[in-house]
């Protein structure tokens, strides 16, 4: 093993002291995320709802899904059951008590919450998941994916479905939001258009809050006193009202921490112009080179290798 | 790599029962995973929407990658801190982890729905560098370059003065090439191995709502690093030992009895780091649940951890290579690759999940063969090239 030590040495060190004085900055490192402001989202009042489950319908049929005939909705039956969306079905709706009044129970639609800062897209190998910048949907695209299922694995709130029996071209399915028909605020999500109560309203986002708010403040006996999703995570794109905590009704109670921010961070660091791992070779190199020099010394060894 | 040991190739009977059993275990293995690939995931596996990860990451790839670190804890050892008594065993572990991670990235294949796309993380367009598993995927691919690189100058000792002139002309020039090379290529290795040990760990970081407490914990990058460094030391003395019994010799004790000590040093690092996380996060009240999560729990730890621990503290176990083997056999099985699968999947616990993830028989029989193959592998490559130390050649 032949190196120049002179060189060497001037090496190690010249690259030790460029990795200690980033290591500093690194540390703060995080992505700037996309300005969420002006995405679009979906309001859903599930004290409006009245589980005619025909946006489940439309789903099937706007994502060309097989399906039955839209009157067999009408099956009261399948609500015995909790539900959860699936490959075939990319959303449900499933049934709860109400407290206030056991004549109407609440329904609660579930679907991909198109999370602003999704842990899909932080978690995807090759990219295959990404933040539609206009509309802030989460698209998916099968040609890059290569199967791996860590979006699954992220997903807090377990949305991504897997075509487990397909053999050659299995694809992670969710909702799309139906993006190709939102072009900005002109069209709307085909669950949206169909609801004969309208229980769910698509706009701005940030204009749906104000909207939400508003609600709550007018009738804060109907409400309780927070939107899911407003702040869950991050926040997500749909967001929703009820009469009784989302958290009683099939949701889990997450803190406001975006999931990436628990892994981004650490890949940054890692990533920020390989600075840490050039480091890492300088001083192993300069060990290498250290101990193989005392060997020298203490004669226990001729020359290098072999 | 190991310049300085004889080693020659293994000359041995090679069709011996224990072979043909190897060979059958492989066989039926892989007509599951032919299965797999005509039929589909859902055919042979027990995953679902719930459970996207099931035996084969958490074995076939994540324990596949932790039980290869032989290979970067010995290079390390013998040729960044120059301890040349260990050089003996430079060889072997090479070779398992070369093989190690080339069955990785095969158990991966089975594993990926689009299994034909696996090369995508190589086209830039498709980089990712927020991604956890990009990193990890991105080191373990140039990792096993290195790996096979490294491996080259065993292949032109093996055919220098054994081939016509011109190709010996050559192996004698790629030979002297990469010996002054060489230590790039060690310190690449070693550096790739610390990345993506520890980025493996960080896998699951992204499930903080999903995961059990017991092994959630943020540092668990740290803990797979840690466990790993000491996984590759017994290992090594577990394949050693069961080598040298095999092919009827001696265990090579005088390495082995020091290197066990230096394994004890960091299993205890190991073992008080996983004592002062638990502790710092309050996490023990969990291990005495009764549940499945708190039950894998005590298996891996106790059985896994502490027992080899304190049987690696005497001198007695350290000399002895029965006690030596069963000490690193389990700290191997139940330290870390049980630890493995409790990370990735007994600690993975999704909220809609209607019952617990247990794999499928075909999913164990594509593993069990995916093992026996390896093994078959290195059988034939010891027989071949000079990995093994020559002394007692014909004992
Ligand atoms: S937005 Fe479109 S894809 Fe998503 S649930 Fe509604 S109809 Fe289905
Ligand atoms: S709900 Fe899940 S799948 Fe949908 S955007 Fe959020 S993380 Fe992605
Ligand atoms: S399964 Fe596909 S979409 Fe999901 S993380 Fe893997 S490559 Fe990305």
């Amino acid at each position: 093993m032949d190196l120049n030590r002179r060189n060497f040495l001037k090496f190690t060190v010249a690259t030790g002291t460029m990795g200690a004085a980033s290591a500093v900055q690194k540390v703060k490192a995080s992505t700037p995320k996309p300005d969420s402001g002006d995405w679009a989202g979906v309001l859903l009042d599930t004290t409006v709802c009245i589980g005619c489950r025909k946006c489940e319908w439309a789903c099937k049929n706007i994502n060309k899904l097989p399906t039955e005939p839209i009157e067999s909705y009408e099956d009261k039956s399948v609500f015995k059951k909790m539900r959860r969306p699936s490959a075939g079905a990319y959303t449900v709706v499933n049934q709860f008590e109400n407290p206030k009044s056991p004549e109407k129970p609440y329904y609660v639609k579930y679907q991909c919450m198109q999370c602003i800062d999704a842990a899909c897209v932080s978690a995807c190998i090759v990219g295959a998941l990404k933040k539609d910048a206009k509309t802030g949907a989460v698209i998916y695209d099968p040609w890059k994916c290569i199967g791996c299922r860590y979006c699954m694995v992220a997903c807090p709130f377990q949305i991504p479905a897997y075509e487990y029996d397909n053999a050659l071209t299995p694809q992670v399915r969710k909702s799309t939001f139906c993006y190709q028909r939102l072009s900005k605020y002109q069209g709307r999500p085909a669950c949206v258009e169909i609801c004969p109560v309208q229980a769910m309203t698509y706009g701005k986002r940030s204009e749906l809050i104000e909207i939400a708010r508003q609600k709550i403040r007018t009738y804060p006996d109907r409400y309780v006193d927070h939107i899911y999703g407003e702040h869950e995570l991050g926040g997500t794109a749909w967001l929703y009202l009820s009469g009784k905590p989302m958290t009683e009704m099939g949701m889990k109670k997450f803190g406001e921490r975006p999931i990436p921010t628990y892994t981004e961070p650490v890949q940054h660091g890692i990533f920020k112009h390989f600075v840490p791992q050039i480091s890492l070779f300088a001083l192993l190199g300069g060990i290498m080179w250290l101990f193989k020099k005392r060997d020298e010394v203490e004669g226990k060894r001729e020359g290098g290798e072999e | 790599m190991s310049g300085h040991i004889q080693a020659a190739p293994i000359e041995k009977k090679f069709f011996t029962t224990g072979v043909k059993i190897l060979i059958a275990i492989f066989g039926i293995g892989m007509a599951f995973g032919l299965y797999r690939f005509i039929f589909s995931l859902g055919s042979v596996t027990h995953l679902n929407d719930q459970y996207p990860w099931g035996l084969w990451i958490g074995v076939d790839v994540s324990s596949g990658v932790a039980l290869a670190a032989g290979g970067f804890t010995t290079a390390a050892l013998i040729h960044i801190f120059y301890r040349d008594k260990y050089a003996v065993i430079g060889r072997p572990a090479h070779l398992t982890a070369m093989l190690g991670y080339t069955f990785v990235a095969i158990g991966l294949l089975f594993d990926l729905g689009r299994w034909y796309n696996v090369w995508h993380p190589l086209l830039p367009t498709m980089w990712q560098g927020n991604s956890v598993l990009f990193e990890v995927g991105m080191c373990v691919m140039l990792y096993l370059t290195v790996l096979y690189i490294e491996f080259i100058p065993i292949v032109t000792e093996r055919f220098i003065g054994h081939s016509p002139k011109w190709i010996d002309a050559i192996l004698k020039f790629l030979d002297r090439i990469f010996n002054k090379i060489m230590w790039i290529f060690i310190i690449l290795g070693v550096l790739l191995s610390c990345l993506h040990q520890s980025s493996l760990g960080n896998l699951m970081v992204i499930a903080p709502y999903k995961m059990h407490p017991l092994w959630y914990t943020r540092v668990m990058p740290l803990l797979f690093l840690t466990s790993a460094i000491a996984v590759g030391l017994p290992m090594v003395m577990f394949e050693s030992i069961w080598a040298s019994w095999s092919f009827k010799r001696k265990p090579e004790m005088d390495v082995l009895s020091p290197l066990s000590k230096v394994a004890a040093v960091i299993i205890a690092i190991y073992f008080f780091m996983r004592i002062i996380d638990l502790t710092i996060r309050e996490a023990w009240g969990f291990a005495f649940e009764g549940s499945l999560q708190s039950n894998m729990f005590f298996l891996e730890f106790v059985v896994g951890l502490v027992i080899p621990l304190i049987m690696l503290l005497f001198e007695k176990v350290r000399r002895s290579p029965k006690l030596l083997f069963i000490a690193s056999a389990l700290y191997i099985l139940f330290g870390v690759l049980l630890n493995r699968v409790n990370v990735f999947f007994i600690a993975y616990q999704p909220q809609y999940a209607e019952k617990q993830y247990v794999p499928a028989i075909g999913e164990f029989a594509v593993t069990i063969g995916l093992i026996a193959a390896l093994i078959l592998l290195y059988r034939i490559i010891v027989s071949i090239f000079p990995i093994l130390p020559a002394h007692e050649k014909q004992a």
